[in-house]
């Protein structure tokens, strides 16, 4: 795989408040790319030097083999950008602005009334900015960074403040671009959707990254526990699931079991029941996720 | 270079007309003082300087009036689309800053026009008998001097803190200009300081243009006026490139 993005020894502050310390990652052609982090971890800041909006204090990006920052215009022709809380002037209609958009760059954009369609916004073709949903905003975003067929998109807290319909609905259209064969780079505080969505992650705090894998990696790494509930009708048939591989601790209370392990720990315990025909009335798996994997690596919750 | 500077200049025009009492805040306005003011005048009996008002102060006030709707127009919209992130939304596209920013000022020219053409039509009858103003002329002189305080405009748009601030630090900066002109009271029965402080302003050239092309003089006359507005327009435009945030 070839990386489209590289980024080296990145800083950037404002002032004396430093966005982004020191970021050093590469995004690989048609993936999509996580970058991970509470709010104010200079994820934003990181993102708009890559796009070529902010000037690096120091380090050095490459997008496209271009400089982002001396070769924007040419940048920007080849990729799509959905900023975060972007608005677009309160009365402008929807194929205006894709009609705007369209004609901007120097080559064919894509058919901008079928990708309206694809992204269900034909019947607000129409309608003024200020009178879409938040939902419709964030569609018509997407579509505004699609129109020139870029080879990379940039897409920062694409879906926070939607509910979550439009946020699974979105996260479909991300997925379809990536089928595409396009490559999408972006940002977001939700742990949930970097999981579902993302093909790598690099998770950031305070300016730097910590880590990056592919979510079930991360999680793998740092969070190896695994804990699995059940109950069973008769409770003598549990008394050997010490010895299951990968046990480190069994918890009784009644007919309730509670099994403290790592790794394997689930195939485990249900190769365990099936070959010694468990009757099992309640099972279930407590796996951790990248929201644990963040407390792990900062001490504290994403959501603080 | 250009690219995208006609559709966006158009798609403006057209958002523009969409918010009525914008429009007719700029439009209609400076119309309709010309044409009330010019009835309350006309319908009395007529003294020398009232006359001598109709003839020239007034059209050259609502000129003024019509400059200056401009400029505080162009504060707020540049304010607002700042304070909402649509020019660092523009911005990351392949549109040029100063695209972005002229297509506003042609905006603003082509209504200045506009609003021009709306006050012969509308007020031709409160034009004394016997005065026959040079129309394309004082249009041409009018886009002029529209065009240089609008570059006074991107300062103020500059050093506003938000959007709410934009009217009044704009009207703030702006009318004072227009009391030192010299439309209302010749500039030399200022006192020494105002004086010197008039001849830092755009405003005054600008009333000095119109009010000389209105009664006829030729372009030759006032040379020195357009060369005026013209530095005013480099300085201030300058000045802006530097200040300027976008966002």
């Amino acid at each position: 795989m070839r990386p489209v993005i590289q980024v080296s020894g990145l800083r950037k502050s404002y002032g004396r408040t430093v966005a982004v310390a020191d970021a050093t990652f590469e995004v690989n052609e048609g993936e999509i790319f996580g970058l991970i982090g509470p709010n104010g971890a200079g994820k934003t800041t990181t993102m708009e030097c890559i796009e070529g909006l902010r000037k690096p204090d120091r380090g050095s990006i490459a997008v496209l083999a271009l400089d982002p920052f001396r070769d924007v215009y040419k940048l920007q022709n080849r990729i799509g950008v959905q900023l975060q809380q972007a608005q677009l002037q309160k009365r402008i209609k929807v194929w205006e602005a894709v009609d705007l958009w369209a004609s901007l760059y120097k080559k064919k954009s894509v058919d901008g009334d079928r990708l309206l369609d694809q992204l269900g916004l034909t019947d607000k073709r129409n309608a003024w900015f200020m009178n879409l949903s938040g939902g419709q905003k964030q569609r018509l975003f997407i579509a505004l960074a699609l129109i020139n067929d870029p080879e990379v998109v940039f897409l920062d807290e694409l879906t926070t403040g939607l509910d979550p319909q439009s946020r699974h609905a979105i996260w479909d259209l991300v997925r379809g671009i990536r089928e595409r064969g396009k490559t999408v780079f972006l940002t977001t505080h939700l742990m949930e959707e970097a999981e579902r969505l993302c093909d790598r992650v690099a998770i950031m705090e305070h300016g730097r990254i910590i880590d990056i894998d592919t979510p079930a990696n991360l999680v793998l790494r740092h969070c190896p526990e695994r804990t699995v509930v059940i109950e069973v009708s008769d409770p003598a048939a549990a008394e050997p699931f010490n010895l299951i591989p990968r046990v480190e601790r069994v918890e009784r209370n009644g007919s309730q079991f509670t099994i403290y392990g790592r790794g394997d720990l689930v195939t485990e315990v249900i190769h365990f029941l099936s070959e010694n025909r468990v009757r099992v009335t309640d099972f279930r798996a407590i796996l951790p996720n990248l929201e644990d994997v963040f407390l792990k690596l900062t001490g504290r919750s994403i959501r603080e | 270079m250009l690219r995208g500077l006609g559709k966006l200049t158009w798609i403006e025009i057209k958002i523009f007309m969409r918010e009525p009492l914008g429009a007719i805040g700029t439009i209609v306005v400076p119309v309709l003082v010309f044409v009330l003011v010019g009835r309350a005048i006309t319908s009395k009996a007529q003294t020398p300087s009232m006359s001598n008002f109709a003839r020239v102060g007034l059209p050259v006030m609502a000129s003024i009036l019509i400059v200056i709707s401009a400029v505080l127009s162009l504060v707020t919209i540049i304010s607002i689309y700042r304070e909402g992130g649509i020019l660092k939304r523009l911005r990351a596209t392949p549109l040029r800053p100063q695209t972005i920013l002229s297509a506003h000022v042609l905006v603003k020219l082509l209504l200045t026009a506009a609003s021009l053409l709306l006050m012969f039509l509308a007020g031709k009858r409160y034009i004394p008998p016997g005065v026959h103003p040079p129309i394309v002329s004082f249009a041409v002189a009018l886009v002029i001097s529209t065009w240089s305080i609008l570059s006074i405009g991107f300062v103020i748009a500059s050093i506003v803190p938000t959007a709410r601030f934009a009217q009044p630090v704009g009207a703030v900066v702006l009318y004072p200009m227009v009391g030192l002109s010299g439309l209302f009271a010749p500039i030399a029965s200022f006192p020494p300081a105002f004086r010197m402080l008039a001849r830092l302003s755009p405003m005054n050239y600008a009333v000095s243009l119109l009010q000389g092309i209105w009664v006829g003089d030729p372009w030759s006359a006032h040379l020195a006026d357009v060369a005026m507005l013209i530095v005013f327009f480099l300085l201030f435009t300058a000045l802006s490139a530097k200040i300027f945030r976008w966002e």
